[in-house]
């Protein structure tokens, strides 16, 4: 009996679904067949590349190199510096942004006067591109003759300090922080004011005071909001490249280099193809590690 | 000529099959009703007939001809939604005339065709309004108006009345069985309303969880339900059902002992209850149950509901089974008081432990049957 | 007598308008900067009293290069997000209204491909661009940027088609339309208001993408953000010319961004945050 049941069934699927079925599933593909192909045709293209030696410089040496990529990338001092300088940045971002972006929703979500327009002015950064945002930090703010931190600095009797030349990772996730933090404030905003205000006041009326609230109520409520915020911002955190190709250059030395960094500094410094497809997969790993911790959080998350 | 057939249907979604094997012809000129609870799939079973969803197994059939892999459009079907679907953002002459279109009707023979459905649904003032500025039963209209101008084989409805208030359900009732003979159109209409049902079908499909218990002419199914549920479903207020035990009394006739109550009640039900064990329940509609002096089953008051016109009387039984009886509006009987009731006999139905109805030989619209029952629980009419 | 809940409320706005202001202040002191002349924008003491003077943006303007850089980002954003949408559109409406049993499995997979660190591909992508003769052609960068921006396109418009009542599709196809008539007719016309700001956020993506413009563009094809990057030369320091030349860069996304904020947030969460 159910055998018969799943033939007939098969028999009906394969000789095709009524209506607008078909066109509505192959109206799919097209979709997938480019994002198969931009995810696909680069992964074996750069496999390809770690096993030859290929220097775009001296093409005619082009040939099979077994490991000698792989050797030559773990001798780089370098890249220890950019796994490192990657995940630091990656982290420090996500804290800053979050913490911050949170207490900002809270604020944001009192009623003050003007909030319309404070808010508004709050998330002007983000819409700035990110070589403007670096070059207005570098130029402007941290700048250490004439920027208007040397000034502050100054006027309270401090001597300035050279931000990117002493700190140049610290400069870097300033101004990435600065550039998402309006992000994070404007999703946890989001969350926060679809909050149920009855939610809050029975919490009240059953005798929680603000850091009970905030820690039962508002914290969990958050963290749909806070896990797609981590993985927007992972998502382009793990690409910053701009803003450290207008600052520091990845200098000094590796100080500011991250993996992406690295890989463009191989590609279009050294024209090392070979170096930098071992360093691409690298890349590649590292973001599939994280993105498949993230996308299992993000997915609990979602109803599709 | 429009007839309907469904042969073996079956739907499954992932593991859960929700339409269970559907055998069904529905004739042609015929209002068929789908009725049943909700969740019982009459949407399901509707959509499959429009095409809108895959049959996993068995065929449909409309004018003879399989229809299963025919694309919605094709097979001549109009489809009337619960929530109207109509389309925002054309006016109502757009959203009747948007099939027309589609199919290449020329600009005249569209205007003629939405002005002719116009008339018939009294919507020539609001041609030019979008949904958004009609009231309810106005876009059901248009949306009724939707399905007209195509001139479909068969009408299918889904729930169509059930966004809007009491009075216009009622009204928007009369005028479908008016347009339904209009137009001599086959239709379909799904509810689980069962006072549409009743008012409107010509024949009633009973739908529980995804498979036919009964079909029948609305009379038929209020007169001979074929098995406990459908005699719970069909009918307002509900049919009462108690439990009772069958006994031969010795002298040939049967005996029903209603739980409770210490009286035997002798009825020549003209049922035949060898063999189906001892434990049966008794179904008797609201309506005939009558308030006896003496020599009734004794019941307690519960409430008492004065609708004007009548009253119900709600009842338990020694045994705390719930009865309800419909009596006169003007009736005096007040909670708490002890009342006594007698069953008509000829109304009497009678379910085997399974819930299947055990046949009668008396039919009870037609004569009247003998005058019998002697003692409680049995009125002599 | 001010009452508590008054106090609040001025406690409130001061520190939100200190947080919001301090937030900004690099953006307003740029367009300041902009302003002034290059002595005044160097001074070692910030100027904030000036004469304000357009001839930065007047210098800047007068630029071919400048005009050229500016109509190469506008070609490119409106390029990649008019060639995105024409394949996420169909995308997003098989999977809101067919869905399978794998749609949810291709929607993650979509994000995935964007998890993938854009460096990850350079060097194919760099390779393949010089041997077809993209490299520096805005050609190039409208696919790489369409490709680069589609999962979230497709990820937005879906979640606004999801809002679309099924029914009305449906109907449509009663009514004998195709899946291109319902698209084109229905679904479209219907979530409007979603497709352009999903088609605004895919416009300040592209515009603001800086990854590509700096890799795979030179002198010809271009686009501000590199232009911009060309400032970070040691010859090229003039803080009021770029602050004016930034300014300019980023106004239009400015405002497009603020007017589409709360589109924003839904889009670029997936739908998570409403
Ligand atoms: N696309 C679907 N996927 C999975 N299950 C479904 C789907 N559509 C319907 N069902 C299930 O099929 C069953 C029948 O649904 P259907 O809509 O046909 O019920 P119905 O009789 O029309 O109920 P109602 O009176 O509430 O409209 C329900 O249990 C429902 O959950
Ligand atoms: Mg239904």
């Amino acid at each position: 009996m159910s055998t018969t049941q799943t033939s007939a069934g098969r028999r009906s699927r394969a000789s095709g679904l009524p209506g607008a079925g078909n066109a509505g599933f192959y109206a799919n593909l097209p979709s997938i067949g480019v994002l198969l192909l931009w995810s696909v045709v680069p992964l074996g293209m750069t496999l390809w590349f770690c096993f030859r030696r290929y220097n775009l410089m001296a093409p005619e040496r082009n040939g099979f190199d077994g490991l000698g990529n792989f050797r030559y990338l773990l001798s780089d001092p370098g890249l220890g510096m950019a796994v490192w300088n990657t995940v630091l940045l990656l982290g420090a971002v996500l804290v800053i942004t979050v913490g911050l972006g949170t207490l900002l929703a809270v604020l944001f979500d009192q009623e003050f006067f003007g909030r319309g327009l404070a808010r508004v002015l709050l998330l002007a950064p983000f819409f700035v591109m990110p070589t403007v945002s670096a070059l207005l930090w570098k130029d402007m703010m941290l700048q250490p003759d004439n920027g208007v931190l040397a000034f502050l600095w100054r006027s309270f009797g401090f001597r300035p300090v050279d931000w990117f030349g002493r700190l140049p990772l610290l400069s870097i996730i300033v101004i990435v922080s600065w550039q998402w933090l309006p992000f994070a404030v404007l999703t946890l905003l989001t969350a926060v004011q679809s909050l149920d205000a009855e939610r809050i006041e029975a919490a009240r009326m059953d005798g929680a005071g603000p850091i009970a609230l905030f820690r039962y109520i508002l914290w969990p409520h958050l963290g749909r909001a806070v896990s797609a915020t981590v993985m927007i911002e992972t998502i382009f955190l793990l690409g910053v490249f701009a803003e450290i190709y207008v600052t520091t250059a990845g200098g000094p030395g590796f100080a500011s280099t991250n993996l992406s960094f690295l890989i463009y500094r191989y590609v279009l410094m050294e024209y090392d193809i070979g170096g930098a497809a071992v360093a691409s997969l690298l890349a590649i790993f590292l973001a599939n590690l994280l993105a498949l911790f993230l996308m299992r959080s993000f997915a609990r998350n979602l109803d599709t | 000529m429009a007839q309907v057939e469904l042969r073996q249907v079956r739907k499954s979604y992932g593991g859960d099959e929700i339409i269970r094997g559907v055998d069904l012809m529905l004739r042609d000129r015929e209002l068929t009703v789908f009725v049943g609870p909700s969740g019982c799939g009459k949407s399901t079973l509707l959509r499959l007939i429009a095409g809108l969803e895959e049959i996993t197994s068995g065929d449909v059939l409309i004018d003879g001809e399989r229809v299963n892999e025919v694309p919605p459009s094709k097979r001549g079907l109009a489809l009337v939604f619960q929530s109207y679907a109509l389309y925002p953002h054309m006016t109502v002459a757009e959203n009747m005339s948007f099939s027309l279109k589609l199919a290449g009707v020329g600009k005249a023979e569209r205007e003629r065709k939405v002005m002719e459905a116009a008339r018939i649904l009294h919507l020539e003032a609001l041609l030019t309004r979008r949904p958004k500025d009609l009231s309810g039963g106005q876009r059901q209209r248009v949306a009724i108006g939707r399905a007209i101008v195509r001139h479909p084989k068969v009408f299918l409805f889904d729930e169509p009345l059930s966004n809007l208030d009491a009075a216009l359900r009622v009204r928007m009732r009369l005028e479908l069985t008016r347009l339904h003979r209009e137009l001599e159109a086959t239709m379909i209409y799904v509810t689980h309303d069962q006072v549409e049902a009743m008012t409107m079908a010509d024949r009633i499909v009973v739908l529980q969880g995804g498979q036919v218990e009964q079909v029948g002419s609305p009379m038929e199914l209020y007169n001979h339900p074929a098995n406990q549920f459908v005699a719970g479903f069909i009918g307002s207020p509900r049919m009462n059902f108690l439990e009772a035990k069958a006994k031969e009394n010795g002298e040939g006739e049967t005996e029903l002992v209603i739980g409770g109550s210490t009286a035997t009640a002798p009825a020549r039900l003209g049922v035949d209850l060898t063999g189906t064990g001892d434990a049966v329940t008794l179904g008797i509609r609201p309506e005939h149950v009558q308030v006896v002096s003496s020599g009734g089953l004794p019941t307690r008051v519960q409430g008492v509901e004065h609708l004007g016109s009548e009253s119900y009387l709600h009842l338990a039984t020694i045994a705390g089974e719930p009865l309800t009886v419909r009596v006169n509006g003007q009736t005096e009987v007040r909670p708490e008081q002890t009342v006594e009731v007698a069953f008509d006999p000829r109304f009497v139905h009678i379910f085997d432990r399974n819930g299947a109805s055990l046949r009668r030989a008396d039919d009870p619209s037609s004569s009247p049957a003998k005058p019998v029952g002697i003692g409680p629980g049995v009125s002599v009419v | 007598m001010i009452s508590h809940a008054t106090w609040r409320k001025m406690w409130m706005t001061a520190l939100g308008w200190a947080a919001s202001l301090v937030v900004a202040f690099p953006v307003f002191w740029m367009v300041l900067t902009s302003f002034k002349t290059e002595t005044e924008a160097i001074s070692r003491v910030p100027h904030l009293l000036f004469a304000p003077t357009l001839g930065n943006y007047r210098a800047i303007g007068a630029q071919a290069r400048y005009l050229r850089f500016a109509w190469n980002s506008v070609v490119v954003a409106m390029g990649s997000t008019l060639l995105a949408l024409l394949f996420a559109v169909p995308s997003a409406y098989s999977m809101a209204f067919h869905p399978t049993r794998r749609t949810r499995g291709t929607l993650l997979w979509m994000l995935s491909t964007k998890m993938m660190p854009p460096v990850g591909a350079l060097v194919p992508v760099y390779l393949i661009f010089r041997d077809t003769g993209l490299l520096d052609t805005r050609t190039g960068l409208v696919v790489v940027d369409a490709l680069a921006n589609l999962p979230i396109v497709v990820w937005m418009l879906y979640t606004f088609f999801k809002d679309v009542p099924r029914e009305v599709l449906e109907a449509g196809r009663m009514d004998g339309a195709s899946a291109l008539r319902e698209i084109v007719d229905l679904l479209m016309p219907l979530s409007l208001p979603g497709i352009a700001s999903t088609s605004l956020l895919a416009v300040i993506l592209a515009w603001n993408e800086a990854f590509w413009s700096l890799t795979l563009t030179a002198a010809k094809a271009a686009p501000l953000t590199a232009f911009i990057a060309s400032f970070s030369s040691p010859e090229g320091l003039f803080y009021a010319k770029l602050s004016a030349a930034s300014t300019m860069a980023i106004a239009p996304i400015l405002i497009l961004g603020w007017a589409s904020q709360k589109q924003l947030v839904r889009g670029l969460t997936f739908g998570a945050v409403k």
